[in-house]
């Protein structure tokens, strides 16, 4: 389950990239454990920030975040990337899978990076994803190899390696032709599903949003912060 | 920590192109500094020690270190001829042995050095197979020559004319292969030992041919009177020493006159070494050197040569490390992306700069042990590589 409450976050001072300006204020944001949730909304209304922010990469000024029982916003960076890693499984837009390394390896990439159980057993944890989402013949090709739709189920099964209790998934279709979209979805909203995991996946495409248990508006979760100006 | 290594050793095998381009430069940075100081090292440490090993040596005046690199090495430019004279007079003196060296023709791309017996006692220098040269005509090879050639003993070499235009020079004699030395890794391996009178056959001071005074060889002969017979050139002349032919080679004119590049000195003492070049040092002809001491001033100016070759390769070496630097500087740009990706999925930042550094130090790690290689490679070899310098 994942619970937002009295939430405050500023992007001012986070560097000259970034919206400076952009700040947003969540009040209560509820999603029950196994629900799979679309967030909606206009692009700059914070939904990615959203997602960084349940995944601990972005960090709030003030208000809590709990996820699974851990209150993540009184975690430090350490016990934020051990949460992230354990936890949660995260599908980008532009799949961000590593090009040097095999399919399965770059499914295995959680793995390389915290350890934790014997390489067999992982090795074999991958190739059953990949069986899973019917690249087990693609396990040995490298990621420029896959059609597009390809690598954002690889991207997937990475996301699914160390069994999360969170899956967020930002925009994950974006790329993707209409049939590879409902195919990713599907995916995703299975996986979840079979692993128990809460789902909340970022979409602007209004035919994939039957496919989740609820459907959530920006606008109605979030409100900005005085001086943000865009909205 | 092990995945980070894993993944850095994966991005370098996947990019393999711009991975051996960064080893090959650092390799050879870290190479050429060391070998260069091996080289010179190794070579300097040879060169002194057969030095070392040959007190004194008497040749024509002239540039002291020709007449010690042909003494020691055979390969060098010939220096000035002296005449067997200067050995006959030495040796009347008394104080000390005297091996005559004559190296200026080269059989089959080996020197071919006229020398005595002693020569060999001198060196040290053992028969592998076959026996010692006892006759005129035999010769004994060196290691490296028998392996280069595929010869021993039984087998004959031929040596080479000095000119292939010089149809008054020197003819090619073919000589028998009398015995083979054992290895010692010195210029021996890579010689032709002869007795110094078959030298001077191949100079052409000496030859063998038909009996004039046998009636047979009436068409030879142009002209007789007295006792002084005049052959023309249909006359053959013997191009091997044979047992049946050897009692027709002779020496025309006498055999003080004949020459000699060097030769090698052994006073049994450091006073009789004084005495003799005390006789030599006003010589307006001859020279004693002490070869030690010619290397000792050639490997001054090696060293300082090497000195400034090092400081070269060092300031090319900084401009490596910079342009590689960069290399790695804009490959870590290129690859925020991944390095965010690698944040986010939950590795530390830690992680991130083991999975750099181990980048750089695989890199590093190959190419220290490629130089190593290459460095054993040259030391291995250092020997060779001095002797095809000196015969340059």
């Amino acid at each position: 389950m994942i619970n937002i409450t009295q939430l405050a976050f500023s992007y001012r001072g986070r560097g000259p990239n970034l919206a400076s300006s952009f700040g947003m204020r969540v009040q209560e944001f509820t999603v029950p454990l196994g629900a799979s949730t679309a967030l909606v909304g206009p692009s700059g209304s914070g939904k990615t920030t959203l997602l960084g922010l349940i995944a601990g990469t972005l960090r709030a000024a003030s208000g809590s975040i709990i996820v699974n029982d851990q209150a993540i916003t009184d975690f430090n960076d350490n016990e934020l990337g051990r949460f992230r890693i354990r936890s949660v499984g995260q599908v980008f837009q532009a799949f961000e899978l590593l090009g040097y390394l095999t399919v399965i390896e770059n499914v295995m990439l959680p793995w390389y990076i915290s350890g934790g159980g014997t390489k067999a057993d992982i090795r074999k944890r991958a190739a059953d994803l990949l069986l899973d989402v019917g690249l087990e013949s693609k396990r040995s090709a490298m990621p420029g190899e896959l059609s597009q739709g390809e690598q954002q189920r690889v991207a997937v099964c990475r996301a699914m390696l160390n069994n999360p209790t969170v899956l967020l998934a930002d925009e994950p279709t974006g790329n993707l032709d209409q049939e590879n979209k409902q195919n990713v979805v599907d995916l995703l909203v299975e996986q979840a599903k079979r692993n128990n995991s809460t789902l909340v996946m970022v979409t602007h495409d209004e035919s994939l949003l039957g496919k989740f248990d609820s459907v959530l508006d920006m606008r109605d979760v979030a409100q900005p912060l005085d001086g943000d100006a865009r909205r | 920590m092990s995945g980070a290594l894993f993944l850095g050793w994966r991005y370098l095998a996947h990019h393999r192109f711009k991975t051996s381009i960064l080893i090959a430069s650092i390799t050879l940075m870290l190479f050429l500094p060391a070998a260069t100081r091996l080289l010179v090292e190794d070579s300097a440490t040879a060169l002194t020690a057969r030095a070392n090993q040959t007190p004194l040596v008497l040749g024509a005046r002239g540039s002291e270190l020709e007449l010690v690199l042909n003494t020691l090495y055979f390969h060098a430019e010939s220096p000035a001829e002296i005449e067997n004279r200067t050995l006959v007079d030495a040796q009347s003196t008394g104080l000390a042995d005297f091996i005559p060296i004559h190296s200026r023709f080269m059989a089959q791309g080996a020197p071919i050095v006229g020398t005595s017996l002693d020569y060999f006692d001198f060196r040290n220098l053992k028969i592998a197979s076959g026996r010692q040269m006892g006759l005129l005509g035999e010769c004994i090879i060196g290691a490296n020559v028998a392996t280069r050639l595929g010869l021993g003993p039984g087998d004959a070499i031929i040596s080479s004319p000095e000119t292939v235009f010089d149809i008054a020079g020197v003819y090619p004699l073919k000589m028998t292969i009398a015995g083979v030395l054992e290895s010692n890794g010195t210029a021996d391996d890579d010689a032709v030992f002869v007795d110094v009178r078959t030298s001077w056959i191949i100079q052409g001071l000496g030859h063998g041919h038909a009996d004039l005074a046998d009636p047979g060889a009436g068409r030879a002969v142009l002209s007789r009177r007295d006792d002084m017979i005049t052959a023309n050139a249909s006359l053959t002349q013997f191009a091997e020493i044979t047992p049946e032919n050897i009692s027709a080679f002779h020496f025309h004119g006498s055999d003080v006159t004949f020459p000699l590049t060097s030769i090698i000195t052994v006073p049994p003492d450091q006073k009789n070494a004084t005495l003799l070049r005390g006789r030599y040092q006003d010589n307006e002809t001859l020279q004693l050197v002490v070869p030690g001491a010619v290397l000792d001033d050639l490997l001054e100016t090696v060293f300082a040569v090497q000195n400034y070759v090092i400081l070269g390769l060092a300031i090319l070496s900084l401009a490596t490390i910079a342009v590689i630097a960069l290399v790695f500087l804009l490959s870590q740009q290129l690859r925020k992306g991944e390095f965010h990706t690698l944040l986010r999925i939950g590795a530390s930042r830690g992680y991130v700069a083991v999975l750099i550094a181990s980048e750089i130090g695989f890199v590093f790690l190959i190419s220290a042990l490629l130089a190593a290689a290459l460095a054993l490679v040259t030391t291995y070899y250092a020997m060779q590589i001095l002797q095809t310098f000196l015969t340059l």
